[in-house]
């Protein structure tokens, strides 16, 4: 709404009368319009359907060298054995047992979407977003052929990584399922 | 029973009314404290205590004081009063920063003692750069700037943020002896001030298949989070401020996302995006963190509200009772559903309880702060506290926290998170010293 028309006493009072209020027409606008390839950079979003999975792809075996190259076992230990950031592989049953669960990638995680998606954003800690797409894919089936839910020559992209079914796939509930 | 005053008023007969010496709450309402029947007992001699020493003039009455700085710190006696942390030298791992509420009183969390986790420390933005964008299933995607962001309404709220972790070490084999501050802080109370989400979200319009949004911050991780739609156009708020001031570093700055009520976790610091979809998108922090193991090895999911809660801060462990005689329990309670109704408290495990006075204003997801008046005798007691939120939530007893969740199997650290969203009663038992040790009753 310019001055101008802030002036505009009759225009002000149909605005209070309510012929605005309710209307997005007339609600404050400061933003500014983005388009999709603007906001590329940051729409790094991935659904457990694999909705935003970028091209390009890798094998368990592109991924141990990832893994190698930028030093993964300083944190996770030797093939993921586990060091200062916890293992990524390994987790036994999740009842049961004298000792509380460990919740690991392979007895826990329902969607191995998730593997990509954080490593993509978080790893690695020092140096976070520095890998390539198809650095991410190759560690993220490194780790889960290390897990032994995929094969040691399955290559994971955005087709195949969102078919993989994690061995908790269905292990969760809702807590208030009337709601969410 | 009852005696009149010089001013006229009248003064209560402060008999028990609950076990242990537990004292009518209307006690703290400004009239005078008589012990009934304590003067013969000398139950009451703490009121009054021996003869005060002679007064002196101090050295700070001789002379000026320092110049009054441009930020004002909490005085240099009060260096005790800060966050404890568990990762100092900021390794490669997350940070908690919990906040001092055996060293504090009232319900605001002073914005250099707000609890903080932060995955990948303390995030350093720009605010001139820092962006705000709200895309996905919107009809117009769009990009704010901070200065943009300050000519929409605002408004103001005062709401609690509490990890889904914080009570965590309560849930453990044997009580872990550590203070109010290592068992219970990871929640503060604040008042935010910024935009409704729902506001913006009127410029960019809603597609009707949109049914949650995503919220993700600018920090190393790029935190996010999955929130029901509903909760936008509900009471979330894009905060600006805290306390008064723009939002502290460590809690978000230059914005941070406010859903009063909701899991920590959910409200994200350093926000810079948020985009609207019609699914969760199964973010490792709601999949692997904040679900909830049960017993028979399903995971509860979703678990967003933080239940009724109350803890008692005075006195509490490592706050120790000198004598016999009069003292004010006091503690805080809040409910992620709504305002608390009471809160009652316990001086013997349990057996018996008495409503606290509860201090006004009373706000819907925000810190009450409780307080009880408590004649000690110098026996053992325990006590506890219990809050009933004003939708009728009570906060449960321990056995009945772990009937539904399970028996704990160890005694981790006390920085562990072994439990979310733990709510039980929390025991301080008092010895015939006055020690006061974490117990369970």
């Amino acid at each position: 709404m310019s001055m101008r028309r802030a002036r505009n006493a009759p225009f002000a009072l149909m605005l209070v009368l309510g012929l605005g209020a309710a209307n997005a027409a007339d609600a404050p606008r400061f933003g500014q319009p983005i388009g999709p390839a603007d906001l590329a950079a940051w729409d790094i979003s991935i659904g457990p359907d694999g909705a935003g999975l970028p091209p390009g792809g890798g094998t368990p075996a592109q991924g141990a060298e990832v893994y190698a190259k930028y030093a993964c076992a300083l944190c996770h230990g030797d093939k993921g054995a586990g060091g200062p950031s916890g293992p990524l592989v390994g987790g036994g049953p999740l009842s049961g047992g004298d000792r509380p669960p460990a919740k690991l990638i392979g007895n826990y995680w329902p969607y191995a979407t998730t593997v990509f998606d954080f490593t993509r954003r978080a790893m690695p800690w020092q140096q976070p977003k520095t890998l390539t797409d198809d650095e991410v894919y190759a560690v993220t089936a490194y780790i889960l052929a290390l897990n032994k839910i995929i094969g040691e020559n399955d290559v994971m992209n955005a087709q195949t990584l969102p078919k993989v079914k994690m061995p908790n796939r269905d292990g969760f509930v809702s807590k208030y399922p009337e709601k969410y | 029973m009852n005696k009149r005053n010089k001013q006229g008023t009248q003064s209560l007969p402060l008999e028990p009314v609950a076990g242990n010496g537990l004292l009518d709450r209307r006690a703290l309402l400004g009239r005078g404290i008589v012990f009934a029947g304590a003067m013969s007992s000398g139950v009451g001699t703490a009121l009054t205590g021996a003869a005060a020493e002679p007064l002196e003039v101090g050295p700070w009455s001789l002379g000026p004081g320092v110049p009054v700085p441009p930020y004002g710190q909490p005085s240099k006696f009060e260096q005790k009063v800060v966050r404890t942390l568990t990762n100092p030298k900021l390794e490669p791992r997350g940070s908690a920063a919990r906040t001092p509420h055996h060293l504090l009183n009232g319900t605001i969390t002073p914005n250099g003692l707000h609890f903080v986790i932060a995955r990948g420390g303390q995030t350093e933005i720009d605010p001139d750069k820092h962006r705000l964008v709200i895309h996905g299933l919107v009809k117009q995607p769009m990009v704010y700037t901070l200065d943009a962001l300050h000519r929409y309404p605002m408004v103001s709220r005062i709401s609690f943020v509490e990890c889904g972790g914080n009570s965590a070490p309560v849930y453990s084999k044997e009580p872990i002896q550590a203070d109010v501050q290592a068992l219970h802080g990871l929640c503060s109370c604040a008042e935010w001030t910024g935009v409704k989400l729902s506001t913006l979200l009127e410029e960019t319009g809603v597609d009707p298949k949109a049914k949650w949004f995503i919220a993700e911050g600018a920090d190393l991780p790029t935190m996010n989070r999955s929130i029901p739609l509903a909760k936008a156009m509900d009471d979330a708020m894009i905060a600006l401020y805290q306390n008064g001031e723009r939002i502290n570093p460590s809690n978000g700055y230059p914005m941070r996302l406010l859903l009063p009520g909701y899991e920590g976790n959910m409200n994200v610091k350093w926000l810079r995006r948020i985009k609207l979809v019609e699914a969760p998108v199964m973010a490792i922090n709601e999949t692997k963190q904040y679900t909830i193991l049960r017993p028979d090895g399903k995971a509860w999911q979703f678990f967003f509200p933080q239940e009724v809660k109350s803890f008692i801060t005075h006195p509490s462990p490592g706050l120790n009772m000198k004598a016999p005689g009069y003292y004010e329990i006091s503690g805080l309670a809040y409910s992620g559903n709504g305002p608390i109704g009471k809160v009652e408290v316990s001086a013997d495990g349990g057996k018996s309880w008495a409503p606290a006075a509860l201090q006004a204003p009373v706000l819907s997801k925000a810190f009450t702060r409780f307080r009880m008046p408590w004649n000690w005798d110098g026996g053992p007691a325990t006590l506890q506290s219990r809050a009933t939120d004003e939708a009728g939530n009570v906060q449960p007893t321990r056995a009945a926290f772990l009937a539904e969740r399970g028996e704990p199997k160890a005694t981790p650290p006390v920085i562990a998170f072994t439990m979310e969203h733990f709510n039980a009663i929390a025991s301080w038992g008092v010895d015939g010293k006055g020690e006061v040790r974490h117990v369970y009753a």
